[in-house]
């Protein structure tokens, strides 16, 4: 073989796809995985029928229901509202007819689709990964290139396979050092995108090195590249190595045996080599990185729990400082004061940053023998049925549901306000998703993000806290 | 999809920086299953007050603009959900350009997919739009995607550059689908010689 320039992981994933080059450079990129759920497809679908297309390949479609869906017990009864009801219907519809596999509502595999991938064994290194999502870069922690695309795409991939794609450019954050206790990858993310802002990596694809990327589990990881998106990246991915392979070892659904052997053969190969190009990169030493939380209304608004309220009388640009002026007006906030002052009514543990049993145990430590405290709503709700089972095996259940939790039934429950768990206006929350945007979690409602840990102290103290000061009374 | 030539159009200005997706369309709106019928929602929580009724300060419940046909805003438009309901809703509105800064990927995707084009300019240009929108019904803005230039209401062109695929396909109001199948072979032998190398990518 000829001397080849050296390459990055993402570069080596794409030039692996590239069925063909269009003239102008956009490559018809060839996808291994499409995820599918009920909110960004019924209009793709429709597509379909109307022009007579079938799915080109249903073994490489799967389907789950997650975002519409309440996440108490009234699932087994039927969907209440009616509009959730249509649109999980139309794509159980569409599944039928189309041939596509589908999860059903009530199998204990449903859950939050990027958690359900990763966790079954179907987003494996190497492989091209969309979904009409913009957090499929969640499985980018896996070393696949995933990505979001809209409902349009959505079409073309279930048509065609491929989509039409232009080079993004590379990106490196290297994070090096030991992570502070109480620090988790939820502080390294928010702290990522407080230094890089939230377009601080459009037109990139975000590689996430170092060796304290290195040392964080998969659920870690998953964390990480999650909010990729949230740093204004395409994709965020982190190169597959032994703790990959034994996570993959370890799924239902994942290569075994002698295939396992030759896929490992390659993925060992997808690593960035030395010396290749980056166009940007940034660094961060892990030991300054302290717990995180945001204050205002996009994920780049965070500073360490021992903040206080920025003021906006500080900032010199214009526009700037009418943005942070909005920012603390909606959130209910005064310039100066200490965020750990901050009473919240509602914790929110769960979404497909923070939904899988790692975290869960890591509020669960916290929240061992202490009591959420009074007038906090708190509720935990894993991110699949396989979460949720694992975590009763463990006996988590009972150590939320003693402190006063609420455990719940799988999906993307309050990240979102569009099924029944909704914050109502004013309401403050402590909530481990990925988005604090105005009404994000209901309109009116005012979002902190933080990690498992830091939300299961706000709620047991019933402000936003730092979790330092509220370690483990005994292991769980 | 609609084909995207020319328009002359009322243009309204809304100052602000990382107007995400969900601001554009909030989830609640997302449950429909049909492509139509979200502009009614566009800007749901600006433009409509908690006991639903309309919130006379936001720019799209103001005379002209009612009618704008064009938004001016500053970075990161559209940033945030992957939501294809955001152009949607644009569409549906009424509006079918957005002039920025710059825009987040999937959404600036998104619009072209859609029939909205989405405009880069740089910012003290779109400071001026802004400007030239706030004059009202008066102030006509022209977008050619033909030629690739802004109309000034004072006759000034400003150029602007739009990937020349992307170009090809608004223009004639192509759908991206059709383009593709007529590489089908090449899928075909793409997908012979990856399962041979990597099998247990396939069922
Ligand atoms: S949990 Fe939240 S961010 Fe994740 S897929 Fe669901 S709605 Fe989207």
């Amino acid at each position: 073989m000829s001397a080849q320039k050296p390459r990055t992981l993402f570069d080596k994933i794409w030039d692996a796809h590239v069925v063909e080059t269009l003239p102008d450079g956009t490559a018809m990129l060839y996808i291994d995985l499409h995820l599918t759920h009920e909110v960004t497809t019924p209009q793709a679908f429709d597509g379909l029928r109307a022009a007579g297309r079938k799915i080109r390949r249903p073994d490489a479609t799967l389907g789950v229901i997650d975002h519409n869906i309440a996440t108490d017990s009234s699932r087994y009864t039927g969907i209440v509202d009616p509009e959730s009801r249509l649109q999980v219907e139309t794509l159980e519809k569409n599944a039928a007819e189309f041939g596509m596999p589908l999860i059903p509502l009530l199998d204990e595999r449903q859950g939050i689709v990027h958690v359900i991938g990763p966790e079954l064994g179907r987003s494996l290194p190497g492989m091209t990964i969309v979904c009409g999502d913009s957090h499929t870069s969640t499985h980018g922690a896996m070393g696949a290139l995933a990505f979001g695309i809209g409902t349009s795409e959505v079409e073309h991939v279930l048509a065609t396979q491929t989509l039409l794609q232009k080079p993004a450019k590379n990106m490196k954050v290297e994070v090096a050092g030991n992570l502070a206790v109480g620090c988790s990858g939820k502080d390294i993310t928010l702290a990522i995108i407080g230094r890089i802002g939230t377009a601080g990596g459009t037109g990139h694809v975000i590689e996430y090195c170092g060796d304290t990327i290195r040392s964080l589990d998969m659920a870690g990881r998953m964390t990480v590249s999650n909010m990729a998106i949230e740093g204004g990246a395409r994709a965020g991915l982190i190169a597959p190595d032994q703790t990959t392979f034994d996570y993959i070892a370890r799924t239902p659904d994942g290569p075994k045996g002698a295939a396992l052997e030759r896929a490992l053969a390659w993925w060992k190969t997808l690593p960035s080599d030395a010396g290749a190009y980056f166009d940007t990169v940034v660094k961060l030493n892990a030991h300054e990185i302290a717990p995180q939380v945001t204050w205002g209304t996009n994920p780049e608004a965070v500073l360490p729990i021992t903040g206080v309220v920025p003021n906006p009388a500080d900032v010199e640009d214009e526009a700037k400082r009418a943005q942070m002026q909005r920012m603390v007006d909606y959130m209910g906030l005064t310039p100066g004061q200490r965020l750990q002052d901050l009473k919240v009514d509602v914790v929110f543990i769960g979404s497909c940053t923070n939904s899988r049993i790692e975290d869960i145990r890591a509020a669960a430590a916290i929240a061992k023998g202490r009591r959420v405290a009074d007038g906090v709503r708190a509720m935990v709700v894993p991110g699949s049925g396989l979460v949720k089972k694992a975590a009763e095996a463990e006996g988590l259940d009972r150590i939320l549901l003693e402190a006063g939790f609420e455990w719940r039934e799988a999906g993307c429950s309050m990240c979102l306000g569009m099924n029944p768990d909704k914050l109502t206006p004013g309401q403050r929350s402590a909530s481990t998703s990925n988005r604090n945007f105005e009404g994000r979690q209901g309109p009116g409602g005012r979002t902190h993000l933080l990690s498992p840990a830091m939300a299961a102290a706000a709620a047991v103290s019933g402000h936003l806290a730092d979790v330092r000061d509220y370690q483990p009374k005994e292991t769980v | 999809m609609q084909a995207f030539t020319t328009l002359t159009g009322i243009a309204a200005p809304l100052p602000k920086a990382n107007v995400d997706t969900d601001q554009i369309i909030p989830a609640r709106f997302l449950k429909s299953i049909s492509r139509s019928g979200f502009g009614k929602n566009l800007f749901a929580n600006f433009r409509f007050k908690e006991d639903g009724s309309e919130n006379p300060d936001f720019v799209l419940n103001q005379e002209p603009y009612r009618h704008a046909e064009v938004l001016i805003a500053f970075e990161n438009f559209g940033c945030g959900s992957s939501r294809e309901h955001a152009p949607w809703a644009l569409l549906d509105f009424g509006i079918r350009c957005v002039i920025a800064p710059d825009f987040a990927d999937i959404f600036h995707n998104n619009c072209f997919k859609n029939g909205v084009l989405p405009v880069r300019l740089p910012k003290e240009v779109c400071a001026q739009l802004m400007e030239d929108a706030k004059l009202g019904a008066n102030a006509r803005i022209t977008v050619d995607l033909e030629r690739e230039v802004v109309v000034r209401p004072n006759g000034e062109e400003i150029p602007f550059k739009i990937d020349p695929l992307r170009r090809h396909l608004m223009l004639n109001g192509l759908d991206d689908i059709g383009q593709t199948m007529q590489h089908a072979t090449a899928i075909d032998t793409f997908e012979a010689k990856q399962k041979a190398a990597q099998p247990w990518l396939y069922a």
